[in-house]
């Protein structure tokens, strides 16, 4: 299957083409979303059987050989990644095809999500830097349109300070992609990696990383640059939030992976230990400003930040071990929190509001709902024996083997107030009663509301099955961070002929 | 704009423009050109029309949807990608066919050819898009 690696990108793209296309029938939209997404899937799923063992997926576009042509490489952390992007489109798809009002669909929702979603992929799969560059900024285009679709007042606001913060974060990465250029000749990133290590390297190869390491850091909602996020991501209507919150900032943390272990690892003193700093600040600050919210959206909103600080914070520690809970966070945060945003979308569709002083008694009205919620909850929060507790235990457990006391600590005080932003949510929403009675807004026959629930349910129960089957995730997130750790083995993929 | 020059030399310019962006699409392969250059072209006599005339005048000069024209243009890009597969070659590499012309000679036809053309289209449609919703809302 030579052609594998690229099907990630064709795949959304023709998808997209079909609903442009079908742009007057939306019942037709949506059938075509949803054979798109369970192909991305399908696509992903024979991506990941290939590429489990170790092997790297190397693919030349147009038959222009690495370094002068762009290449396409797929390794474990890749390829885990498309496997989520496809998990996701399915559940997003399903659940917005329900959820989401017929303007929003007219003015394209569709083909704009898989454009998106053909964005992210793209940025999986690349093996050069300026690829890379083009693919982020198709996932920010397809974003900015998808942030502002609906025009509303709020939702204006908050696409204003994502796209300005985004542009300087594309305009530092592009930058530094020009002084990269300049030093090395070459932006495939397998070349770039040899040069680096031959000994091509210096002060300014500093410079150009913390470069891309602000740059990176702005997309992925890192300190200090975080505050576009809970500006932004409460606005739009809880799929495209989900969808978001599931996949834009993992681009940034996954090409920061990519290029802190391939690339910049010349200097983990100072880089690593940079990351580190910046990983702790990202977790405080985001659980603390969680803290200060009432409604539901801004607080899973706000989470995301200080979920990306523990991500990173495996990136800063810069083992193996830490690499490995990285890897598991990022499969277990991207299906946990895309749950939450998907629940508390149908809290509102159920009673028109985030707000967690009107709500209440929902778990006497919707148990079901609510037993989704707090699964998922508890596992954000880190509650063994959900896949949050492996996750944050094998991040813990890599800080105390590297002495980092304080990172730790963080780490841990971190986690706790998670859980109190968790159980307020739990005790205001679901469990008091409500201030005054509101109505159901929305009786869906049970059948259908079923089937609303069913990507909820299937992202319970992956949770669950994150947690269950720990053992098997432990093992294949080890597998990619030894891949990360000796990049050799990438170097030679791409720089061995492939096809 | 009611100027009775600018419209008779937009009906003037019109179809040079049209012809000359087709040569901007072909000469592209070899020289300074292509398919986005040609889609500007195309996409700015339509403009042009528009600005003489109306908007609606020049959907109907158009005659189909901007927003179909970017999608065939996006589906012509992707399938020129789709032969050099059935050689196990890796996608979008440059595949030729020699078409012998009645004529006597051979022409041959590759699928960067096709690539620019949905550029073009892809750049035509988009630019319209813009122009047509911005020009119907005054």
């Amino acid at each position: 299957m030579i052609f594998l690696p690229v099907l990630p990108i064709i795949i959304p793209l023709a998808g997209a083409v079909l609903c442009m296309l079908a742009r007057r029938n939306i019942a037709v939209q949506k059938g075509l979303a949803l054979i798109t997404s369970v192909f991305i899937l399908l696509t992903s799923l024979a991506i990941f059987a290939q590429t489990k063992d170790g092997t790297i997926a190397v693919m030349n576009v147009g038959s222009w050989q690495a370094p002068y042509g762009i290449t396409l490489a797929i390794d474990m952390l890749s390829s885990v990644m498309l496997l989520l992007v496809g998990v996701l489109s399915v559940g997003v798809s399903v659940y917005a095809c329900f959820d989401l009002d017929v303007t929003r669909m007219k003015f394209g929702f569709f083909p704009l999500m898989l454009i998106l979603l053909m964005g992210v992929n793209g940025a999986f799969v690349t093996g050069d830097l300026f690829n890379l560059y083009v693919w982020f900024e198709v996932l920010l285009t397809a974003s900015f349109i998808l942030l502002a679709l609906g025009g509303e007042r709020a939702q204006l606001a908050g696409s204003i300070k994502y796209v300005t913060l985004n542009l300087l974060s594309s305009a530092l990465f592009l930058a530094g992609i020009g002084i990269l250029y300049g030093m090395a000749g070459t932006l495939n990133l397998a070349e770039l990696a040899h040069l680096v290590k031959d000994g091509a390297r210096g002060d300014l190869l500093t410079m150009v990383a913390v470069m891309f390491m602000m740059a990176f850091g702005i997309k992925a909602g890192m300190f200090p640059l975080y505050f576009w996020l809970p500006a932004s991501y409460p606005t739009p209507p809880a799929a495209v939030t989900a969808l978001f919150s599931g996949l834009l900032t993992k681009v940034g943390v996954y090409s920061m992976i990519r290029m802190f272990t391939l690339v910049f690892d010349t200097d983990p003193a100072f880089l690593h230990g940079l990351i580190l700093v910046g990983a702790g600040l990202t977790m405080v600050s985001g659980v603390l400003a969680a803290a200060a919210q009432y409604e539901m959206r801004k607080i899973l909103a706000v989470h995301i930040v200080s979920q990306i600080g523990y991500i990173v914070m495996g990136l800063g520690l810069f083992t193996e071990l830490a690499l490995t809970g990285t890897i598991f966070y990022l499969i277990h945060v991207i299906i946990v929190k895309t749950n939450l945003f998907l629940i508390a979308g149908a809290v509102n569709r159920l009673k028109g509001s985030y707000d967690l002083h009107k709500l209440g008694g929902l778990y006497k009205e919707k148990p079901g709902l609510s037993i989704l919620f707090i699964i998922s909850a508890m596992s954000l929060a880190g509650v063994p024996p959900l896949s949050g507790f492996f996750a944050k235990f094998t991040l813990i457990l890599a800080g105390l083997r590297t002495e980092s006391w304080l990172i730790v600590a963080t780490a841990l005080g971190v986690s706790l107030l998670t859980l109190y932003s968790m159980t307020k949510i739990w005790a205001y929403a679901f469990w008091k009663p409500a201030a005054e009675p509101l109505p159901d807004l929305n009786p869906m026959p049970k059948s259908k509301w079923f089937i609303f629930l069913l990507p909820m349910i299937g992202f319970t129960v992956i949770t669950i099955a994150l947690g269950v089957f720990a053992g098997p995730v432990f093992d294949y997130a080890a597998d990619a961070a030894a891949q990360l750790m000796n990049p050799q083995g990438y170097i030679d993929a791409v720089l061995g002929g492939g096809m | 704009m009611t100027s009775i020059i600018f419209r008779t030399a937009t009906r003037y310019m019109f179809p040079p423009l049209l012809v000359f962006s087709v040569y901007v699409l072909l000469r592209g392969h070899h020289y300074p050109g292509g398919g986005f250059v040609g889609g500007l072209f195309a996409g700015s006599a339509f403009a042009l029309y528009a600005l003489a005339f109306s908007v609606a005048d020049a959907r109907k000069v158009l005659r189909a949807d901007p927003r179909d024209v970017t999608a065939v243009g996006l589906a012509l890009a992707l399938l020129s990608g789709i032969p050099p597969l059935f050689s196990k070659e890796a996608f979008l590499t440059g595949t030729w066919w020699t078409l012998p012309l009645p004529a006597g000679g051979t022409l041959d036809i590759g699928t960067p050819l096709f690539f620019d053309i949905g550029v073009y289209f892809v750049v035509l449609g988009v630019l319209l898009t813009l122009v047509f919703t911005l020009g119907e809302e005054e």
